[in-house]
């Protein structure tokens, strides 16, 4: 049961990043959605301090309005003080997560939360905190349920705006000339990117969350040139790496965070040797079938 | 107060360690980062920090040991391995360089990870203390590992030094490089081995995830001081060392502090103070400047108006009211009787009965500002063969620019005209 659990976690998470990270990696972007996530740790811990509890709903606001912060401090470097784009990614979100591991070291005694755990998370203690009803009934761990409407309000997102996110990705001087602000539609992308950072952090932990943004995206890039397949094949791809990363967490009894990142790293490898359009082995045979 | 004294007396042999440790790491990373912020490759720089735990994790598992130099070999191979494979992937598939460098960087700490959470599970003593890699701790370096890294920092530095013209030439003109037979591979790995080399060290004092920041961010803050490479260099080199020395100062007051968040914060710190202050190029300092221009230009906007009215009446001696002057131009009333109370004080204006009359001085400068703009207005239509309806526009905006030099470069060029494209006479 607790691999189902885990196996489900690590799943909607693949979800909500997959989907989102599509939009990322177009928009070129993708490390701008890592220094989101790390970005979001002094929010989960100030949040932490001032209920001091592990609720989860100030916990996502806390760390939800920290993760916009992050994008508008981003832009304002660069658009404001002239610092040069990758420059002002650099130091907006090292600067953050800085002050984050600092308050967790002043606020060692409140706050239960470890430095280890914001990068790989606990995803293995998913499982042991359930939801259980007054008459004993056990409804399932807490992170799962968060995460489930996390995803649907990523997944109603992604479908209602679908029109606006793809045209502000890929035309965003036609969107703005029929009328979709381009701006409004960047804060409501960097919106969600934060909700899911947050949502997982917990969970899964920073690195995974970036793994999940950049990794399943990249591939199913590299695998179709339809933008809706390539949702649907990211997302796929993500859960697919949830199942093979767990086994290989128990297999090699390491962390599991880490093995659903190798697992999706192995993913890329494999599309960019084999991919049928885009890998490399294969167009190398087709240049060789020409030749003949 | 103590504390202070204590720490900068530098007696107890640790604080020596620490503090000298810290400036090295701090120092030798800022100035490489200055070479890849200028190459606009900052990011890399992150993915290497974050590929170097698994060579770490390698090089333990295969020896078994600590020794921090079988360590730095671990490290060195898997940073560098990393950037091949941003470059690989970059200029081999359509994927983007930021996507990749996201990719390498998530994938490669994943394994690290997945090698050190199953290093720990099989209970060998000897691995505790490698997560200290994970977040560094420049308070714990003693003797050995200081040794290994003040050398390797020391290296980086002569290298800087040695290389610095070919270095240069790469940040700045690739292409010219080449052209003059540099050998511009060479020097790319050369830059990539030193950013690998000062990830490889810096790591120890900050950690994994800030390692960008002794990268980036110093030379980000340098940036903003001075268009000069040299100048740039040193000033990264010093911000590094002394957030390094404040940072170790902190965890020594208070030994809960961990060094490398505090190293960051106080290094980012002096960078956003930077990017707002810093003379020049800094926010506040652009503010300003855009400030100054709007109001000399509403100001030369006001004398010239009023010189206009002058030569429209043939009478250059009347005093006009705010009225007529808002009748041939829209300025905004409170603006425009802001910048006429200024233009009096500075002695261009007279008022006389709440009307405006130009001093002998306010008449020289609106008859400048009429003249530059007719002038412009004839030079574009001679040479560049605009319609005289179209150069308006262009000579409202330049008028307030000429300088008296290229005022006179027009004058002779026009072989000293006297009327402009509309018939009238340029004063």
């Amino acid at each position: 049961m607790n691999a189902f659990w885990i196996i489900l976690t690590g799943s909607l998470v693949a979800t909500c990043c997959s989907l989102l990270g599509c939009f990322l990696i177009l928009r070129r972007m993708a490390m701008v959605g890592d220094a989101i996530s790390h970005a979001v740790l002094p929010g989960i811990v100030i949040a932490f301090m001032f209920t001091g509890s592990r609720d989860t709903v100030p916990m996502l606001i806390g760390a939800g309005l920290l993760g916009v912060l992050t994008t508008f401090l981003i832009e304002f470097f660069h658009r404001f003080a002239r610092v040069q784009a990758d420059a002002a990614i650099g130091v907006t979100f090292t600067w953050l997560f800085a002050i984050g591991i600092i308050l967790i070291s002043v606020f060692a005694g409140q706050v239960d939360l470890d430095q280890d755990c914001v990068l790989y998370g606990e995803i293995a203690y998913v499982p042991l905190d359930l939801i259980i009803t007054e008459g004993g009934l056990s409804l399932g761990p807490r992170t799962v349920w968060m995460l489930a409407v996390v995803t649907l309000l990523i997944g109603a997102f992604v479908v209602l705006g679908y029109k606006e996110l793809f045209l502000t990705t890929f035309d965003p001087a036609f969107a703005a000339a029929i009328g979709i602000s381009t701006t409004l539609w960047y804060y409501l992308l960097m919106g969600a990117v934060s909700l899911t950072t947050v949502a997982s952090f917990e969970s899964v932990g920073a690195i995974l969350v970036v793994a999940f943004l950049v990794a399943p995206p990249a591939t199913a890039y590299l695998l179709t040139d339809d933008f809706k397949s390539m949702l649907g094949l990211s997302v796929l791809l993500g859960i697919i790496a949830s199942f093979a990363g767990y086994y290989l967490a128990v297999w090699l009894d390491g962390s599991i965070a880490g093995a659903i990142a190798t697992v999706t790293g192995i993913e890329f490898l494999l599309a960019f040797l084999f991919s049928p359009t885009h890998g490399k082995l294969r167009s190398q045979k087709r240049v060789q079938t020409i030749s003949h | 107060m103590q504390d202070f004294i204590e720490f900068f007396s530098f007696t107890d042999a640790n604080i020596r360690y620490v503090t000298l440790g810290s400036v090295l790491l701090a120092a030798s990373s800022a100035v490489v980062g200055c070479f890849t912020l200028l190459r606009k490759r900052a990011l890399v720089g992150d993915a290497v920090a974050h590929s170097v735990l698994p060579g770490v994790c390698l090089a333990f598992m295969l020896s078994g040991t600590k020794n921090p130099f079988i360590l730095l070999i671990g490290a060195f191979v898997t940073g560098w391995l990393s950037l091949l494979v941003i470059d690989y992937i970059t200029s081999r598939s359509r994927v983007k360089e930021d996507t990749a460098i996201g990719l390498v960087l998530s994938v490669f700490f994943g394994i690290g990870i997945l090698m050190l959470t199953a290093i720990q599970q099989t209970g060998n003593a000897a691995q505790s203390g490698l997560d200290k890699f994970l977040f560094g701790s420049a308070a714990s370096l003693i003797g050995e590992d200081l040794i290994a890294f003040g050398v390797v920092a020391v290296l980086l530095l002569v290298a800087v030094v040695v290389f610095y013209k070919e270095l240069t030439l790469l940040c700045f003109d690739q292409a010219y490089a080449r052209t003059i037979g540099f050998p511009v591979r060479g020097l790319e790995l050369l830059l990539t081995t030193l950013t690998v080399f000062a990830v490889v060290v810096g790591i120890q004092a900050v950690g994994v995830v800030l390692m960008a920041a002794m990268l980036i961010t110093p030379a980000a803050a340098a940036r903003f001081w001075t268009e000069n490479l040299k100048v740039m260099l040193v000033l990264a080199a010093l911000i590094g060392a002394f957030s390094g020395i404040a940072g170790a100062f902190v965890s020594y007051t208070a030994p809960s502090m961990p060094t490398g968040p505090w190293i960051v914060l106080i290094v980012s710190m002096i960078a956003i103070l930077s990017f707002a202050l810093a003379p020049g190029r800094g926010w506040v300092a652009r503010i300003m400047r855009q400030r100054r221009n709007k109001t000399r230009i509403l100001e030369e906007n006001l004398l010239k108006l009023l010189y206009q009215l002058g030569e429209l009446r043939q009478d250059y001696g009347s005093a006009r009211s705010l009225e007529e002057l808002l009748e041939r131009r829209n300025i905004p009333k409170k603006e425009a009787l802001t910048g006429l109370r200024k233009l009096r004080r500075q002695g261009y204006l007279q008022k006389v009965e709440s009307r405006w009359l130009l001093t002998p001085e306010g008449e020289k400068r609106g008859r400048r500002v009429v003249r530059l703009h007719r002038l412009w207005e004839l030079y574009l239509t001679q040479y560049l063969n605009l319609a005289s309806d179209h150069v308006h526009e262009d000579a409202e905006t330049i008028e307030h620019i000429i300088t008296p030099e290229l005022e006179q470069r027009l004058i002779e060029e026009l072989n000293y005209p006297d009327l402009d494209p509309h018939s009238a006479r340029i004063p």
